[in-house]
């Protein structure tokens, strides 16, 4: 009984992943049919053509480069404000703490459009009422990182947040009796036990903003970044360039994806030697 | 804080205050406030800014309620302003494609967390999160793809036998929704997927050993141990799905049929076709109310704190 079930799961699984990769596999198929509309359904033989045309779309690889732009500037503000308010609220108890919690959680339980409109009209009535022209009260990239990061310091402040639980506070106590300076006690005890939160923290950053689409939709003024772009080439008619893209993302996210298997089942096997070694 | 003070010193402190308080009044509070105090205003040029006729009114949300159009809701016909429409539209197949990812997830969530071999899980894991780093409007377009007249799903159905003739998936079988909602099954269920097996993870095999033993079949099992131990990430995924899932303006974008409507997509018109940013506000508005009712409903229906939803 048990094991049919456990067969069952099996078949399940392997229905799911099917479900997951089918799509992706035909996008990416449809980036090689010489057809003008994208699609691997009728086959009209082999082409590079879409990949040439990839390669030739200069507003794409300018999308692209805004896309980065904007991602590395999303975790330089995100993780020091992530991290800030982590700190700040573990110190604090009561229904201070509640409150805080409340504000620091709910721009990630908001719609990205809400976040996008809200920083628009904020930082445009700011231009409004101080009757400046200055380039931040205009829309533009600029408040695409501030929208973006409204709601990715939230990750940011949880993953730390999280990390902090389990550090010893004895530790800081020991550094300071030791004479220890203020920013010693952060710099050599506190940061390095956050690292690795921190280091996730800016890797979801980093991913979130280059996902974006709805707040950027709203605050980029006339600037593309990637996502935007992509939108625009699918309402307002798409060839198969898309999906050679879509191929070339794939592709890098396999080899990102084998890279840390790779060096994981590595990790495995040396801590496996070193038990054995210790026996 | 006077912990934060002796530790770190005034400088330091006075760093990670100012830190959290950029980002709590700029980035969420004001321009919160900001949207509220636009949502009652009426749309002016600049010029008019300021002047007489820039009084506080309802008059943006009056629009919500306005511009009644035929529906028909369980068979009754009613007439109903479009934008309400719309936004009960939204909410309902948000629902239910929240309900159909739980009903993907739960067993294979289970299967990950306490049937699978302990040394292929973190393959299977880093497998099933490669479609979460492909770009969200593109994996909507793979099934834009699939779903065309002309695409793959319906030559195979018809080349099986199992259509006769090929059939306009992205104008509904069911609903004019369904295209939609297939995207963003496909898109979000992993949103819901990673939380539950989270929770169940963390549930003590020998409670399940324990139910057996005392005779528990498997549904028993279940319904009375498992289920309420993943709680917390059965609310998680579903405040994250639903909200994901009526949030979305990618997906109604690229799979349309020719009567769907997302609320997203009137607020989008609102903001960038109309550029009458005040009842775009409005609208946003509404929005939020709907999403804190969400969370509250959930919340109580589960039983959980904010603190177990947002990890």
């Amino acid at each position: 009984m048990t094991r049919s079930r456990h067969l069952l799961g099996h078949l399940y699984m392997a229905a799911f992943l099917i479900y997951m990769f089918v799509p992706l596999i035909i996008m990416a198929g449809a980036a090689f049919n010489d057809n003008r509309l994208p699609s691997v359904y009728p086959w009209k033989g082999f082409t590079w053509r879409w990949f040439q045309e990839l390669f030739a779309d200069t507003t794409l690889w300018v999308s692209f480069a805004n896309t980065l732009w904007v991602a590395v500037a999303v975790v330089v503000i995100a993780v020091p404000i992530g991290t800030a308010a982590a700190i700040l609220i573990n110190s604090i108890a009561g229904k201070v703490r509640g409150f805080l919690y409340g504000v620091m959680v709910a721009p990630i339980l908001m719609p990205g459009v809400v976040i996008g409109i809200s920083t628009l009209l904020f930082w445009n009535s700011m231009g409004n009422v101080t009757g400046s022209d200055f380039i931040l009260f205009n829309p533009g990239l600029h408040l695409s990182v501030l929208g973006q990061v409204s709601f990715i310091a939230s990750f940011v402040m949880l993953l730390v947040l999280a990390r902090l639980q389990s550090f010893d506070p004895g530790l800081e106590e020991a550094a300071m009796d030791l004479g220890a300076s203020n920013s010693q006690v952060l710099r050599r005890i506190l940061l390095p036990h956050l690292y690795p939160a921190i280091a996730a923290g800016a890797a979801i950053a980093f991913f979130q903003s280059i996902e974006n689409f709805n707040t950027t939709l709203f605050t980029r003024g006339t600037q593309n970044t990637l996502t935007v772009y992509v939108f625009s080439k699918v309402r307002s008619g798409i060839t198969p360039t898309i999906n050679a893209l879509a191929l070339l993302m794939i592709i890098a996210t396999l080899i990102a994806a084998i890279w840390y298997e790779v060096a994981r089942r590595r990790k495995e096997r040396r801590l496996a030697a070193l038990e054995r070694a210790q026996d | 804080m006077s912990e934060l003070l002796r530790r770190y010193g005034p400088g330091l402190t006075l760093i990670f205050v100012l830190l959290t308080a950029f980002w709590l009044l700029m980035l969420v509070i004001l321009p919160n406030i900001t949207l509220f105090e636009a949502s009652f205003r009426p749309y002016l040029p600049v010029t008019e800014i300021g002047g007489p006729r820039d009084v506080y009114s309802l008059n943006n949300y009056a629009k919500f309620l306005n511009n009644a159009v035929p529906a028909s809701y369980f068979g009754i016909d009613v007439q109903i302003p479009v934008h309400l429409k719309t936004f009960l539209a939204t909410v309902t197949y948000s629902g239910v494609v929240t309900i159909v990812c739980f009903l993907l997830s739960y067993p294979l969530a289970y299967y990950l967390a306490k049937v699978v071999n302990p040394k292929s899980l973190p393959t299977l894991i880093l497998l099933l999160s490669i479609p979460l780093w492909v770009s969200e409007a593109l994996r909507a377009f793979a099934w834009y793809i699939i779903l065309t007249f002309n695409g793959p799903l319906n030559a195979v159905l018809v080349g099986l036998g199992v259509l006769e003739a090929p059939v306009r998936w992205q104008n509904g079988v069911m609903t004019p929704y369904d295209g939609i909602m297939i995207g963003l099954t496909y898109t979000y269920v992993l949103f819901m997927l990673f939380p539950i097996y989270g929770a169940i993870q963390s549930l003590d095999r020998n409670q399940i050993e324990a139910a057996e033993d005392l005779g528990a079949r498997w549904w028993q099992i279940h319904w009375r141990v498992v289920l309420p131990h993943s709680r917390p990430g059965i609310a998680s995924g579903c405040v994250m799905v639903f909200m994901l899932s009526a949030g979305s303006l990618l997906v109604p974008t690229v799979l349309p049929s020719t009567s769907s409507n997302w609320f997203t997509e009137t607020i989008r018109q609102w903001m960038l076709e109309s550029q009458d940013w005040n009842t775009g506000a409005a609208y946003s508005f509404l929005y939020i109310l709907l999403c804190s009712v969400v969370v509250m409903v959930v919340m109580w229906l589960f039983r959980v704190k904010l603190n177990e939803i947002a990890k």
